[in-house]
């Protein structure tokens, strides 16, 4: 196993240096000057100098990249020229609560995925697989953005059970307890969605591992039918599963950049919106490249966790 | 005087294993490991042996699917491998391949008027009238009713599937045929209306076959010549009438000793 | 390489009527499909004739009229902050968002797909290459990546679907690729080769028609999708730009008024979430209809155990067991059947067998005799849907197995009758200690303790003769060789020790060199231990090695039984003659094989009388007539077949 994670491990080099190439790509492509995006209209010719010297902009496009990752190594990303601060201070203190939002919606998505899953695939053609079956096309369908203010709309104006927007409250608030009512709804929100493709994953998993001839097996050897579902079907449905839920990380972490925004969350996403249209490439670049890290590193963790449960993949 | 139409010297086929980041390259797989032989025109050589020998891999380079990674391939003199790479219809004019699936050798989206068409136009540069008759003789060859090339694969049996399969190769009229256990997948009254009709072909059209199997007693029944292969090498290699009455390898008596039979004593 | 797939639990082939209806007509069968194209084309029809309808200006301002409720006269749906009527911006945004979203789908499919083409077929260093930098992207969380790409070409509607183009091409090259590689590698690319056809051809005649399917299906699928993330990127600003607006970004712009003007935000919300239902309808009814893998059968959930119905309807006729009813085993007019569709197949239609202690009995037949659904209807392990026991008792020591609770069966399965299958590769399961999957057994019935049990299920691995058992028990199943796999299920049979093992051509996916010591060892140890063995196989050489009496089946029948050597030596029903001659025979090269004419009939539409009678030599006009019964020809020597006695 330990050989296993340090090969794994290697293997995620390559595709992080992709991912920086990709990025680094992407916002050089801009159209017209760089440095003038990065300013906004607003520049003064020397500004404009200024920038392009300092950010190499007069090499070539290898020894840019090759500068700026070197800068990146030392946890440089630059200087947001809007906030008037490094990018790194303004992306770290947003990394948390974005992956927060995330991952409790990515766990909520998954336990509630599976589960529903099952009892559909169990229950199939019966009344709680048919419930299930229609949510499923309602989650699929949803847009969250739109979920998001239904949710805000009934919760939080109506009943005004649980908070509208934000992380905490602005006085006396920042506790454990305080957050998770914050979390509640935009986390509800976001897993709804992601969580409604694994439960449609989940069912047709399960009816297609139920049939395998090793269930017939396991039933020949007079093992009772729960064992039969959950030892001998359910673990290896969860190898088709496990990879889609990696997959389903990469959809949460994306859609954070909604409910972010319509729950007023203080998370990369939203700073990413309004860096968007303030033009600040920079911090866009930033954003974009460490919330893609975090995912890579989550899917290191889903490729572990499957080659834990599936040991044809250990071995090859 | 006999006449060679198909010959290999020495050939080998390795296969690369999975290349490790780190540690000592493994070797490569030697699937085929020096495979020499000649074969006559108008006869069958039967080429026997368990699952992962060879023959599978030797049968795909005879035919051009596959490059031998050393060793000579020919046919009518000519080098097999020379000519998958620079005149591939010249090489399948001369010879033709029937698989192991007979379904999974036919297209599932193409009737059976089409497969058969496309060696008539593609090898021969039929036009629509002759390939139209040419199918109907093809069909009437394997014994198939005519108006069936219409239908889509689905819509036959195995055996069906496997005439179909034999009736392409024939319309590319090459004079070899590689049969990669072509009976295997059939029932065994099927197998032998086959069989039959295989060597019905023979005689009349002259083919060479070269016939694999795991099946002893089935190359038996059709097989004029048998090589019998273990681990990518030929270990013995006899006329049909010798080999199963006097096996010389002893991997080959271990072979005759597991086959069982139907009966034992029968006299019948 | 030698394994013939003759093991067929379901009918082998379905019968497809030659005019299937097309996939349209299926689809529109479909009920949730049907409704999703009602649903979509409602949406379209309106949208397409929005230029003509009489609708308000979508983009006039009219502050007077600003934020009025619905149903308001002259505004059916209300107006905005500026007073535009909704419904017109509705329509005209729904316009939009529809075709943005089906542009986007058909681009990113169209390159997807030559990506996912041209890697599959081409392989080597451009599949790898391609592929990489399809990894990378998709190395991005989806959304992200969009972002970036908007961000760099700016904020507006063409960009958005630039973007959102862009991001869904790897997830068709991806797909595209896999379905395009299981089908580059059958023999029929093989054979399109060997045809003479050229590269560009095959891809566009051979592969691309098999793989469309699938593009169809993910184009359907995504194209709900992407009208998902283009709203979504101008609800946040960055698609469609003021005044034109498109679905979302009328959202965007109700939500500063949600608490206010809440009709503003949900409307439209409820448009996209209308259309995407309509779209995601339509998709999962293109996959029912196109994927193969749904159309055979469905994937019903199998139950538990077959299902069966009331032993008295089934036993109705039957005479009382008699002795049979101190027999480990005794089938008496055993009938199961598979309704698939709307045919019914008689897989087993009448089957009597008996199994004395310590007996050998074989079943012998070629696919599709019944020969296996036979052997699995004992247990109830036929599956169901689409499997049901609709006649016949099977007795174990006089208990009805079918009628039997589903707890009483779980006790007998696996304690007292045990099976062997025939595909060990596909039989064990291969995420589970080989060890691990024996001793579960040795638990559940034994009651053992977890060491107890693997203690045992070692000892037992050493009886199979597998080497070094107490480290192989922690072995995986792909770790082992198939006729070590076989050897497994062997001893998962014989963990119990059962007084009945049903093996079901154990040894057909084997080498003929591995088959011949399996079958030694399975004979040996059900004889030490034993155990009565109901051995299946369509090899009459394998049955004549094992067994002391079989059966011969032919379209779901017995037409003969009686003592191997007897039935082998003096075959009396003509199938059973016949089967013979078609077997070569090993050592005798003179002798021709001699084919039966004709092909075994379906279990859907079994002939009257005789099933065998329109192949059968010495047919007669009466064998095709009414019911002929298994008598006896000799003691002991059964056949089904009325011109026994004639010359």
């Amino acid at each position: 196993m330990p050989g296993l994670i340090f090969r794994r491990l290697l293997m995620v080099v390559p595709v992080l240096l992709g991912v920086s190439v990709i990025v680094f790509l992407v916002i050089s492509l801009i159209p017209g000057d760089p440095a003038r995006a990065i300013l906004g209209t607003f520049a003064t010719p020397e500004n404009i100098a200024d920038v392009t010297r300092q950010l190499g902009l007069d090499q070539p496009l290898p020894i840019q990249y090759v500068v700026w990752v070197s800068h990146l190594l030392h946890g440089d990303l630059g200087r947001s020229y809007i906030l008037h601060k490094p990018v790194m201070d303004e992306i770290m203190a947003r990394l948390f609560p974005t992956l927060l939002l995330a991952g409790a919606a990515l766990v909520m998505a998954s336990a509630g995925g599976i589960l529903l899953g099952i009892v559909a695939a169990v229950r199939q053609n019966e009344w709680p697989d048919k419930l299930i079956t229609i949510s499923v096309l309602i989650g699929i369908s949803t847009p969250s953005f739109w979920l998001g203010m239904l949710l805000i709309l009934w919760f939080g104006v109506r009943l005004a059970w649980l908070p509208v927007g934000g992380m905490s409250e602005m006085f006396g608030g920042g506790g454990i307890g305080d957050i998770a009512r914050h979390l509640l709804l935009p986390a509800t929100t976001l897993a709804a969605v992601a969580g409604a493709v694994l439960v449609r994953l989940t069912r047709g998993a399960m009816l297609e591992v139920l049939r395998q001839d090793y269930v017939r097996t396991a039933r020949a050897k007079g093992l009772t039918e729960s064992r039969v579902i959950f030892v001998h079907a359910f673990r290896n449905a969860l190898v088709g599963i496990i990879p889609v839920i990696g997959l389903q990380a990469g959809f949460v972490l994306g859609g954070a950049v909604y409910v972010e925004t319509v729950f007023q969350w203080p998370g990369i996403g939203r700073m990413l919106v309004s860096a968007i249209s303030t033009r600040d490439i920079l911090l866009v670049q930033g954003g974009v490249l460490i919330v893609a890290a975090a995912y890579v590193l989550i899917n290191l963790l889903t490729d572990l966790a499957q080659s834990l449960i599936d040991p044809r993949i250990r071995a090859s | 005087m006999t006449d060679i139409i198909l010959r290999a010297d020495a050939v080998v086929r390795e296969f690369p294993r999975g290349r490790r980041l780190f540690g000592p390259r493994s070797p490569a797989l030697r699937a085929v490991d020096g495979v020499s032989l000649a074969i006559n025109r108008g006869q069958t050589i039967g080429i026997v042996g368990e699952s992962g020998c060879g023959k599978s891999t030797l049968a795909r380079m005879m035919v051009g699917l596959l490059e031998p990674s050393a060793g000579r391939l020919e046919i009518d003199g000519q080098s097999i491998p020379a000519l998958a790479r620079h005149d591939r219809r010249s090489l399948h004019r001369r010879v033709q391949m029937v698989f192991q699936d007979p379904l999974g050798s036919l297209n599932p989206r193409k009737t059976v008027r089409e497969i058969l068409a496309a060696p008539l136009r593609a090898l021969h540069g039929m036009d629509r009238t002759a390939c139209n008759k040419r199918v109907a003789e093809l069909m009437d060859l394997v014994s198939l009713r005519a108006d069936f090339a219409d239908r889509y694969p689905h819509e036959f049996s195995g055996g069906q599937s496997q005439r179909i399969g034999i009736a392409r190769a024939l319309a590319a009229q090459a004079e070899v045929i590689v049969l990669d256990e072509p009976v295997s997948a059939l029932d065994v009254s099927v197998q032998a209306q086959v069989l039959i009709l295989l060597a019905e072909l023979q005689t009349r059209l002259g083919l060479t076959y070269i016939f694999i199997s795991h099946d002893l007693a089935v190359v038996e029944t059709i097989a004029h010549e048998v090589a019998v292969m273990n681990h990518g090498q030929i270990v013995e290699q006899a006329p049909a009438e010798r080999i199963f009455a006097d096996p010389q390898h002893e991997y080959t008596r271990l072979l005759l000793a597991s086959a069982l039979r139907a009966a034992p004593r029968s006299s019948g | 390489m030698s394994a013939p797939a003759l093991n067929a639990t379901m009918p082998a082939r379905l019968s497809y009527p030659r005019d299937r209806p097309s996939a349209f007509a299926r689809l529109t069968q479909n009920r949730m499909a049907s409704f999703g194209l009602l649903l979509l084309s409602l949406i379209v029809v309106v949208v397409v004739a929005a230029p003509i309808l009489p609708l308000a200006p979508p983009h006039v301002a009219n502050v007077a009229q600003r934020l009025r409720p619905p149903l308001t006269p002259g505004h059916f749906l209300g107006t905005d902050q500026v007073g535009r009527d909704i419904l017109s911006r509705l329509i005209w945004g729904t316009r939009l968002s529809l075709a943005v979203g089906v542009f986007a789908a058909l681009i990113a499919s169209l390159i997807g797909s030559a990506i996912g083409l041209l890697a599959a077929f081409r392989g080597g260093w451009i599949d790898t290459l391609l592929m990489r930098g399809i990894d990378m992207l998709m190395a991005f969380p989806y959304l992200l990546l969009a972002l970036a790409i908007v961000a760099a070409l700016g904020p507006g509607l063409v960009n958005a679907m630039i973007a959102i183009t862009i991001v869904n091409v790897p997830f068709f090259a991806r797909g595209v690729r896999g379905a395009a590689l299981s089908i580059v590698r059958t023999d029929f690319m093989a054979a399109a080769r060997l045809s003479g056809l050229s590269d560009a051809r095959i891809v566009f005649w051979e592969l691309l028609p098999n793989v469309m399917p699938g593009i169809v299906i993910g184009l359907s699928t995504t194209i709900g999708w992407m009208i998902l993330e283009t709203a979504g990127l101008s609800f946040l600003g960055l698609g469609a730009q003021p005044p034109q607006a498109d679905l979302g970004g009328m959202l965007g712009e109700g939500r500063n008024l949600l608490q206010v003007a809440p009709h503003v935000a949900t409307i439209p919300g409820l448009v996209i979430l209308l259309l995407a239902i309509g779209i995601n309808l339509i998709g999962d009814g293109l996959r029912d209809v196109l994927d193969p893998k749904l159309k055979s059968g469905g994937l019903a959930r199998t139950h538990a155990r077959t299902d069966a119905v009331s032993l008295e309807e089934r036993s109705k006729g039957l005479p009382l067991p008699g002795a049979a009813a101190r027999l480990p085993l005794a089938i008496r007019g055993l009938r199961t059947h598979f309704r698939i569709g709307r045919a019914i197949y008689a897989a087993v239609d009448g089957v009597d067998m008996a199994i004395a202690p310590g007996e050998s009995v074989g079943i012998v037949g070629e696919s599709g005799s019944g020969k296996t659904v036979t052997a699995l209807s004992i247990l109830g392990l036929v599956a169901t849907p689409p499997g049901r026991i609709v006649g016949g008792e099977i007795l174990h020591y006089g208990e009805e197995l079918a009628s039997a609770t589903l707890s009483r069966l779980q006790e007998i399965r696996g304690r007292r009758i045990a099976y062997v299958f025939q595909d060990p590769q596909s039989t064990l399961n291969p995420l589970i200690r080989i060890g691990e999957q024996i001793a579960e057994s040795i638990r559940r019935h034994q009651g053992k303790s977890a060491a107890e049990a693997m203690r045992l299920a070692v000892a037992l691995l050493e009886s199979v003769h597998i080497p070094d058992p107490e480290h192989k028990a922690n072995a995986y199943p792909h770790e082992l060789s198939g006729g070590q796999r076989q050897r497994v299920g062997i001893a998962i049979a014989l963990a119990n020790d059962p007084e009945l093992i049903i093996a079901d051509e154990p040894t057909t996916a084997l080498d003929v060199t591995t088959q011949a010591q399996v079958l030694k060892l399975l004979n040996e140890l059900r004889r030490e231990r034993g155990a009565a063995l109901l051995f299946i196989s369509h090899d009459f050489g394998v049955i004549a090695a094992v067994c002391d009496r079989v059966h011969v089946m032919y379209g779901g029948r017995v037409v003969e039984s009686g003592p191997v050597a007897e039935v082998l030596e003096r075959p009396r029903h003509p199938y059973t003659q016949r089967l013979l001659a078609c077997v070569p025979e090993l050592g005798r090269r003179g002798r021709q094989v001699t084919p039966i004419p004709g092909l075994p009939p379906s279990t859907d539409a079994l002939p009257p009388g005789c099933a065998f009678a329109p192949r059968c030599h010495r047919a007669a006009p009466r064998c095709s007539i009414g019911e002929i019964t298994l008598d006896a020809v000799e003691s002991d020597h059964y056949a089904r077949c009325i011109r026994v006695n004639d010359a």
